[in-house]
C-alpha cells in the first residue's frame, strides 16, 4: 500500500492510535516533549495534537489521533482517526495497548491490521504487568500478528529509544512489508461471502484506490455508513449488488443463528485475539496488585453511603485549591493591567484614542485574561481527577441523577466547575465538557452551565445581600444555588425535549485503574487549555471589548454640552490663574463630570432606557438595564456600571456606597432586589463564556442562542418575581 | 441458569451467553469486549442502584441497568 525511503525523504508521518487510558498521551508528550501544536480537524471540535521529534537525523511527525476502542464510522473520534490513515497514509501507525489488558486493547490493533495500515505495536505499562504476574513472550506475539512489537514504559520513557529504532527500520522496509490485510477468519458463514464480495471489488476497482478490496466487503457486512454511502457515490451498482450479499447474510443468520453479521464479526475478532495470546505468548500467574489496589479504593469511593461524602469533600478540596491559589494571581493580574493602563493615560492625551486603548482595550482584555489564573488551577485539579481515574467514579455515581434531565453521567464536572457550589467560572466549565461524546447531551450540558453561579455574579449578589437582606447573607446564598441547580437541570431537561432532542447516548465507560498523574502530562494538560483561552482573548474577545467600549462612549456629547463643559474649563483656568494645583484639581473634577455625561448620552446608556419598556415587567429601571448590558463583558462589571449611573443621577453628589444608594431608591425594594437577583443568575453568559461555546460547538449559532435564550429564560423568571409579588400583595 | 445481566447480585460470576443489543449500543458492548463466552463479575452497583460496575477481561467497566437488559448472563445459582 505505501512505500517510504528514508534516503529520499526526510520527514516521516507518523500516526498514535490507541484506546482511551492506555498512555497514548503519555506517550505522545515523551516523544515530543513541549514541541506540540493543538488543533482541531476542520470543521468539528475534535482536536488534532501534533508534535516533532528527530531520531538520528530523521525528522518524524507525530499525529495523535483520538483516543477510540474501534474503527467504526459511529463516533466522530473513531472516523477521525480512520480517515487520517486512509487519507493522509502515514508512515506507519503507532497502536500502543495496555500490556495489563492486551485481549481488549488488540481489538483496536486487529481493525488497524483489517485495514492494511503499517502497524507497530507498543506494550505500554510493562512494569505494571510485570508486577501483576503477566508474562508475555514478545518475540512470539509480534511473529503471530506479523507486526513489530515494542515493549515500553511510557511514563518513565523506558523503551522510547527501541521504539524510534524500531520506526525508522519499519519505515525503510515498508515496501519489503507485506501490509495488506492477514487473514483473519470470520466464520464459516461469512468467509464465503466474504470471498465472492472480495473479487466483485477486485474486478471493478471498486475504491481499491483507498482501502482493502476485503476491508470494503468487511464493511459493507458491518453496516458502515460511511463506506455505503461512499460506496453508493462511486458506483451505485456494485454498492447496492454488496448490499445484496450483506442483506442475504443478514436474513440467512437471523434465521439460523438468531444473530447478525456484525456480532459475529466481532466475536470473531475476539476469537482470533485468543487464538494468538494462547498460553505461550501471555501468562498470567500470581496476584493482580494494582488490580486490586484498585478494587480495595473502589469499595471504599463508590461505597453506597460513604462514597457520596467523599465525593463532595474531593469537588470542595478542588474548589478551595482552586480558589485559593488563585486569589493571588488574579489580583496581580489586575494590579498589571491597572498599571498598564495608567502608563498608557499617562503617555497619549486625553481624547478618543486614550479611552479606546485604556477603556476598551486594556480594560476588555485584562477582564478576560483575570480569568487565567482560575483556568490554570482549576484544569490541573481536573487534569489530575481524570487522569487518577477518579472523574470515572463521580461519572458512574451520578449519572443515574443527570440521566434523568436527559444529561449523562460525564455532564457533572461541568456544572460543579461552572458554579455548582457557588463561586466556580463559565468558561473552564463548557471547556471541561469534552468528556462527553455524544453532541447533544454535550450541547445541553454547555448550554446550561452558565446558569451556575460563577464566582463573578457573587459580588453582585452581595451588594445585593448587603442593601436588603444584610441579616440574611448565608440563607440567600443558599437559596441562590438551589435554585440556579433546579434551573439549569429543568433548562436542560426542556432543551432534550425539544431542540436537542434524542435518546441518551450509551453511557458504557470504563473504569479505569487508579493511576498516579505525571506531573509532566498534568502540566501540559493544563497548559494546552490556558493557552487556547488566551488566543481567544487575542481574537473575538478583542473585538467584542471595542464594541462595548464604542457603545458606552459614542456619540459623545450635544453640541450645547460641550460648549457648556468649554466654557467651565476656560472659565476656572481664566479665575484661578496662577494655582496650577488648584487648575488641576478643577479640571479633573470637570473631567471627570464630563465622563459621566458622555456615558450618559451613550449609545448603551439610550439602548438601557429603551429597553426599560420591556424591562419594567421585571421591576428594572434604565439604570439596571445599562448595568446589566456592561455585565456582558463580565458580570463584575455590573456592579461598577451601576454605581457609575446611580451616581450620575444623583444630583446632591453625596459620596455613598451604592449598597447604600439601592436601600434608599423608591424604585428598590426587597421584591425587585430577588428578581435582580434571580435576573442576574441566569441572563445572557459574559462574552468570554460566550466565546467558549461558540469554539467548544464550533457554531456560532449556540453561541447566539446562549445569549438570546438564557435572557428570555432570565427575563421569565424575573417577570414571574415580580409580577406575582404584584398579584399578591407583597407591593 | 440464564438471567438478564441487570438482575445479578453484587459479586455474582456468570458467562456471558448473548448480546441482544444492536446498533451503537451493540457495537460499544462488543467493542468493550462484553462478548458471548466472556467471564464477568458484578462489582457493584452506584448510590442510586444504578448504573452497576462489572470486572471483564481484566478491566472494570460500568453500564446502565436498561443496557445491562440486553446481555443474557448464564449464572450458575440466582442466590434464592
Amino acid at each position: 500500500m505505501k512505500s517510504a525511503n528514508i534516503e529520499n525523504k526526510t520527514e516521516l508521518l507518523i500516526a498514535l492510535a490507541g484506546n482511551p487510558n492506555c498512555g497514548k498521551s503519555t506517550l505522545f508528550n515523551e516523544l515530543t516533549g513541549a514541541r506540540q501544536h493543538v488543533s482541531n480537524y476542520p470543521g468539528i471540535t475534535v482536536e488534532k495534537k501534533e508534535g516533532i521529534t528527530e531520531y538520528n537525523g530523521v525528522s518524524l511527525k507525530i499525529i495523535d489521533l483520538p483516543g477510540t476502542y474501534s474503527l467504526t464510522a459511529y463516533s466522530i473520534e473513531e472516523l477521525v482517526a480512520r480517515n487520517f490513515i486512509v487519507e493522509e497514509k502515514p508512515d506507519c501507525v503507532i497502536n500502543i495497548a495496555d500490556a495489563t489488558n492486551l485481549e481488549r486493547h488488540l481489538y483496536l490493533t486487529v481493525q488497524l491490521l483489517e485495514l492494511g495500515a503499517p502497524v507497530i505495536l507498543v506494550l505500554n505499562m510493562m512494569d505494571l504487568a510485570q508486577k501483576q504476574g503477566i508474562k508475555i513472550n514478545i518475540n512470539k506475539l509480534s511473529k503471530r500478528l506479523g507486526i513489530p512489537v515494542v515493549p515500553m514504559v511510557a511514563r518513565t520513557g523506558q523503551g522510547k529509544e527501541k521504539l524510534l529504532k524500531t520506526i525508522i527500520k519499519f519505515c525503510s522496509e515498508t515496501s519489503k512489508h507485506n501490509t495488506s490485510m492477514i487473514p483473519i477468519s470470520y466464520g464459516p458463514d461469512i468467509d464465503p461471502v466474504l470471498d465472492k464480495m472480495e473479487q466483485i471489488i477486485k474486478q471493478n476497482n471498486f475504491m481499491t484506490d483507498l482501502y482493502p478490496a476485503r476491508w470494503i466487503a468487511l464493511k459493507y457486512l458491518e453496516e458502515d455508513q460511511q463506506i455505503i454511502e461512499k460506496g453508493d457515490k462511486t458506483n451505485k451498482e456494485i454498492s447496492s449488488s454488496l448490499k445484496q450479499f450483506s442483506k442475504e447474510l443478514e436474513n440467512h443468520l437471523t434465521i439460523t443463528l438468531d444473530t447478525y453479521p456484525e456480532a459475529i464479526i466481532a466475536d470473531h475478532r475476539y476469537g482470533f485475539i485468543s487464538a494468538v495470546l494462547k498460553k505461550d505468548v501471555i501468562h498470567y500467574s500470581a496476584k493482580d496488585n494494582a488490580k486490586e489496589l484498585t478494587d480495595a479504593i473502589d469499595k471504599v469511593v463508590t461505597n453506597r453511603f460513604v462514597g457520596p461524602i467523599i465525593m463532595v469533600a474531593i469537588l470542595y478540596t478542588v474548589y478551595e485549591f482552586t480558589f485559593k491559589y488563585s486569589e493571588k494571581p488574579v489580583e496581580w493580574f489586575e494590579l498589571f493591567f491597572s498599571f498598564i493602563g495608567a502608563k498608557v493615560e499617562s503617555i497619549l492625551p486625553a481624547g478618543p484614542l486614550q479611552s479606546l486603548i485604556v477603556n476598551g482595550i486594556i480594560d476588555g482584555v485584562g477582564a478576560v485574561l483575570g480569568f487565567v489564573p482560575i483556568i490554570v488551577f482549576m484544569f490541573f485539579a481536573i487534569a489530575f481527577l481524570e487522569d487518577t481515574g477518579y472523574l470515572a467514579r463521580v461519572a458512574y455515581m451520578l449519572d443515574r441523577i443527570f440521566r434523568t434531565f436527559g444529561l449523562h453521567g460525564n455532564s457533572v464536572m461541568a456544572f460543579i466547575i461552572s458554579g455548582g457550589i457557588a463561586g466556580g467560572c463559565a468558561v473552564p466549565g463548557v471547556m471541561a465538557t469534552r468528556t462527553l461524546r455524544s453532541s447533544k447531551e454535550r450541547i445541553a450540558t454547555i448550554l446550561t452551565v452558565p446558569f451556575m453561579n460563577c464566582g463573578a455574579k457573587l459580588p453582585v449578589y452581595a451588594v445585593i445581600i448587603a442593601a436588603f437582606f444584610p441579616a440574611h447573607h448565608a440563607k440567600v446564598m443558599l437559596i441562590l444555588t438551589l435554585l440556579a441547580w433546579l434551573i439549569a437541570l429543568t433548562m436542560a431537561w426542556i432543551l432534550r425535549l425539544t431542540l436537542l432532542q434524542g435518546p441518551p447516548t450509551p453511557f458504557l465507560l470504563e473504569l479505569p485503574t487508579y493511576r498516579l498523574p505525571t506531573f509532566k502530562g498534568l502540566m501540559i494538560h493544563t497548559w494546552e487549555r490556558t493557552w487556547q483561552y488566551i488566543k481567544k482573548a487575542g481574537t473575538i474577545i478583542l473585538a467584542i471589548s471595542v464594541l462595548l467600549w464604542a457603545m458606552m462612549t459614542f456619540p459623545g456629547l450635544p453640541r450645547e454640552q460641550q460648549k457648556y463643559f468649554k466654557e467651565k474649563e476656560t472659565l476656572i483656568v481664566s479665575t484661578l490663574g496662577k494655582n496650577q494645583e488648584e487648575i488641576k484639581k478643577q479640571l479633573e473634577q470637570i473631567n471627570k463630570e464630563k465622563k459621566l455625561a458622555i456615558f450618559y448620552n451613550s449609545y448603551a446608556s439610550r439602548l438601557g432606557r429603551a429597553m426599560s419598556r420591556v424591562t419594567r415587567y421585571c421591576g428594572f429601571e434604565w439604570k439596571t438595564n445599562v448595568a446589566l448590558l456592561g455585565g456582558f463583558a463580565a458580570k463584575e462589571v455590573i456592579i461598577s456600571t451601576m454605581g457609575t449611573a446611580y451616581s450620575l443621577s444623583d444630583k446632591t453628589g453625596a459620596n455613598i456606597p451604592l449598597s447604600e444608594r439601592l436601600s434608599k431608591d423608591p424604585n428598590w425594594n426587597y421584591v425587585t432586589a430577588w428578581a435582580f437577583l434571580v435576573f442576574v443568575m441566569l441572563y445572557s453568559p459574559c462574552f468570554a463564556t460566550v466565546a467558549c461555546i461558540i469554539k467548544e460547538t464550533g457554531q456560532y449559532k449556540w453561541g447566539i442562542f446562549s445569549i438570546i435564550f438564557n435572557t428570555a429564560v432570565a427575563f421569565c423568571f424575573a417577570t414571574l418575581i415580580y409580577q406575582g409579588s404584584k398579584f399578591v400583595g407583597l407591593l | 441458569m440464564i438471567i438478564p445481566m441487570r438482575l445479578m447480585k453484587e459479586h455474582q460470576k456468570g458467562i456471558i451467553r448473548r448480546v441482544r443489543a444492536t446498533g451503537e449500543l451493540g457495537r460499544r458492548i462488543r467493542d468493550l469486549g462484553l462478548t458471548p463466552g466472556t467471564p464477568i463479575e458484578v462489582q457493584g452497583r452506584a448510590p442510586l442502584r444504578d448504573p452497576v460496575a462489572i470486572k471483564v477481561r481484566h478491566f472494570r467497566l460500568t453500564l446502565r441497568n436498561n443496557e445491562a437488559d440486553y446481555i443474557d448472563v448464564e449464572v450458575e445459582d440466582n442466590g434464592s
